[in-house]
């Protein structure tokens, strides 16, 4: 464990987080919830829970974003809120 | 490489020339690290669940480039529904065979009163039986998922 590389991962996460909810276009919103499933990964693994990391990366980051982005084609792009 | 070009020219449906050649490359190896991440699953990173979304994850690349319709030829309604039906009996018959021989459900080492092994081969393969009914249905309902999901419920066409 490195505490410096925790700490800048940490910070790209809550980055993602905040982005993730503040775009008005859902596809990218879905796009950047990837790339906070991979951040996640990436954060797990350097902590050394290597399973954990494993479910976050084939889960969150592949199938699930694959989901979203089927749900939002049959509906709506533009988020109304 | 020639029978491998002809095959990805002949298919019709799906979208463009490089993302199907990219697919046809690449789904046979995401296949064989999910049965290798399954197989190695009970002593190192990775098992049944993980195994089962990366086999699944092949089916779903192949429905996103080619279509719901080309995917179904490959593995159609009803052997997704064995599979998934299939794996769930794994899990939950295995545990209660070994709740009927004398244990706790999926107690493996309760399997030696009735089958000479010796208790720590018992545990070691009976973490093996479950993890591949644990593979089956995840990748069984991954797939579903993603027919529901892309088709709104019609399982006729894809995204």
């Amino acid at each position: 464990m490195i505490w410096q590389l925790d700490l800048i991962i940490l910070a790209l996460v809550v980055i993602c987080a905040l982005a993730a909810i503040n775009v008005r276009d859902l596809l990218g919103a879905s796009v950047i919830f990837g790339v906070y499933s991979f951040l996640m990964c990436l954060l797990w693994a350097e902590m050394g829970a290597v399973d954990v990391a494993f479910t976050e990366a084939t889960v969150g980051a592949g199938v699930s974003t694959i989901l979203f982005i089927a749900a939002i084609f049959r509906t709506t792009r533009r988020s109304k809120d | 490489m020639r029978r491998f070009r002809e095959q990805v020219q002949n298919t019709e449906g799906g979208t463009d020339l490089i993302i199907r050649t990219s697919v046809r490359l690449m789904v046979p190896f995401i296949q064989l690290f999910g049965l290798y991440v399954i197989v190695h699953g009970h002593y190192s990173p990775g098992g049944g669940f993980q195994g089962g979304v990366l086999l699944g994850s092949a089916f779903i690349l192949l429905a996103l480039a080619y279509g719901v319709e080309y995917s179904k030829k490959y593995m159609s309604e009803f052997a997704n529904f064995l599979t998934v039906n299939i794996g769930v009996f794994i899990f939950v018959g295995f545990g209660i065979l070994c709740a009927l021989v004398g244990g706790f459900f999926l107690d493996y080492g309760a399997m030696a009163n009735v089958f000479p092994m010796p208790l720590p081969e018992w545990r070691y393969w009976g973490v093996f039986v479950v993890e591949v009914g644990v593979g089956m249905g995840v990748m069984g309902i991954m797939v579903s998922l993603y027919w529901d999901l892309a088709s709104a419920g019609s399982r006729k066409e894809g995204l």
